[in-house]
């Protein structure tokens, strides 16, 4: 890994870029993250690590990223305020930091109830938008959240956050943007996005705002592989929302992993189009293998080069 | 109000296992108005006690005694002939009553006989509701009078999360999202520019360093 976040090189080019998420294993052999950098690499810029989502316990999303470099494969280091207090971020992204990560995705984190440890005590010391100023600001002007200067080197990472794009009132959602990007937010990957019509509103009030031309704004998506998971996505899945015609098109097809592939393509295609939108952030979930289909479909293969980033 | 809970019966049961003579302590304060510690409720939990005992075949003698508050030393004193009696004592009031009743009296065993839930309002009737969580330092002004502290699953300043739906926090429950509450009730003051404001992470400094006191007014260092 160089010094420099390739993802923040291929976006401050101007290139539609191009990320997609990498879950830890439940246990530490690592066998398989190398497996899947292996087949991702060179179909994304950037992988995201998941840190425990779910509240689910998994290997630790910087050690996890550290594989996922070491592979070929550029991580953006997922970052939860829900089991870290304010001392444990700083610390943490310093060893990040030391071990040449440097995109890191600031979450408040799914509630401790969902995961396997019900019981646990969620910490919540600080809030996504306070992570991300925290996390700037120990790079720049290079201080601890206490005020105290960084020693050495100060650790400037591509600092990154989400939003909900599809969840009302999306005027709430806009501003909640808008603070993570005055708080230093310098991309934001957004929730998936089934209900383009949606997406279209929230983007306008972002355009409104002049957000796009303050942080990179990669959309999410996700392939659907089964009428189940398409229910499931739009029935029980809090801040998701699946419009009915597209459950529709998922039960009626003949192959449904194929319907949701080609919805997956065609909303890329769709996203392209929206003023605003830098990126794709393709949510795969235990089924990263589909992704270089779909980049390589979507017109997005190949990638920019390691070397021209 | 510090709202409170009866432990269950088993487990009050087998706390005073043992105890021939157990002084069960009302308090007249919280724990009364929410139906649980008050001399009513003391004296049922009592012949509750001391039936279980007899049919076991134990022997148990009670006595009911109430103070107004037992988080007031001076009330507190007044159990004192009744304590004397007593091999143990239980008692209704609330995990500062307990205490209470246990630094004045060195010399008994003090049994909690509820638990001590939160501070919280009647949300209606016979369900209270937790509003404060006693941080210390109030955001209220910030925040349209909804403590996002106490009532968002995870206490933060700058919501909503990504969990919320439909109004509702995705932790259940039929719990709505207190940062929906908050933008719905700014929005009608015409006051939504606070939620521009980037909230600070708070400081538990004074809220984590042992018990926390307080003089009439403000802050006692």
């Amino acid at each position: 890994m160089t010094g420099v976040s390739g993802l923040a090189r291929v976006l401050e080019a101007g290139r539609f870029a191009v990320t997609c998420e990498v879950g830890p294993p439940k246990g530490a052999d690592v066998r398989g993250l190398a497996a899947k950098a292996a087949m991702l690499k060179g179909f994304v810029d950037a992988a995201n690590v998941t840190d425990c989502q779910t509240a689910v316990v998994r290997l630790s999303s910087v050690a996890a990223g550290v594989h996922l470099a070491a592979a070929g494969l550029e991580p953006v280091v997922q970052m939860t305020a829900r089991d870290r207090n304010r001392i444990a971020v700083q610390s943490d992204l310093l060893g990040a930091y030391s071990l040449g990560v440097r995109n890191v995705l600031c979450l408040t984190g799914d509630h401790q109830k969902f995961g396997n440890h019900p019981g646990a005590k969620g910490v919540f010391d600080l809030d996504s938008v306070q992570m991300v100023d925290v996390v700037r600001r120990l790079g720049d002007p290079g201080l601890f959240q206490c005020g105290e200067p960084v020693d050495g080197e100060p650790p400037v990472f591509f600092v990154g956050a989400v939003e909900n794009p599809c969840a009302e009132p999306v005027e709430l959602r806009v501003r909640r943007l808008d603070k993570k990007v005055r708080a230093g937010a310098r991309f934001l990957q957004t929730q998936c996005v089934y209900d383009l019509d949606r997406f279209r509103r929230f983007m306008g009030l972002v355009r409104t705002r002049g957000l796009h031309e303050r942080a990179h704004i990669l959309a999410g998506v996700a392939p659907l592989k089964s009428a189940r998971m398409a229910r499931f996505m739009r029935d029980a899945v809090a801040g998701v929302y699946v419009p009915d015609a597209v459950v529709a098109r998922m039960e009626t097809a003949a192959d449904p992993a194929a319907e949701g592939v080609a919805l997956c393509v065609e909303q890329i295609a769709a996203l392209r189009e929206i003023e605003g939108v830098a990126g794709v952030h393709i949510m795969a979930v235990a089924w990263e293998k589909i992704v270089p289909e779909i980049v390589c479909r979507s017109g997005l293969y190949p990638r920019p080069a390691a070397d021209q980033r | 109000m510090i709202v409170t809970e009866a432990k269950s019966f088993v487990l009050v049961a087998a706390m005073i296992t043992g105890f021939r003579r157990v002084l069960v302590a009302a308090c007249a304060g919280c724990t009364a108005v929410c139906g649980v510690g008050g001399e009513r409720q003391a004296g049922e939990l009592a012949d509750a006690l001391r039936l279980h005992a007899r049919l076991r075949g134990e022997v148990l003698d009670t006595e009911v005694r109430g103070v107004t508050r037992q988080c007031e030393p001076e009330f507190v004193a007044e159990l004192a002939p009744a304590v004397a009696r007593a091999e143990a004592v239980l008692t209704l009031g609330c995990g500062v009553g307990a205490q209470f009743l246990a630094e004045h009296y060195p010399g008994v065993p003090v049994l909690p006989g509820v638990n001590t839930r939160f501070a919280g309002g009647l949300a209606a009737p016979g369900v209270w509701e937790e509003r404060c969580r006693l941080c210390g330092d109030c955001v209220l002004y910030l925040t349209g009078g909804v403590c996002p502290r106490t009532r968002c699953a995870k206490g933060i300043m700058n919501g909503p999360c990504g969990g919320a739906a439909g109004g509702l926090c995705e932790v259940g429950n039929a719990t709505p999202c207190a940062w929906l509450l908050i933008w719905e009730r700014l929005e009608r003051l015409g006051r939504t520019g606070t939620l521009d404001e980037i909230g600070p992470p708070p400081d538990w400094s004074g809220a984590q360093a042992g018990p926390r006191r307080s003089g009439k007014g403000g802050g006692v260092e």
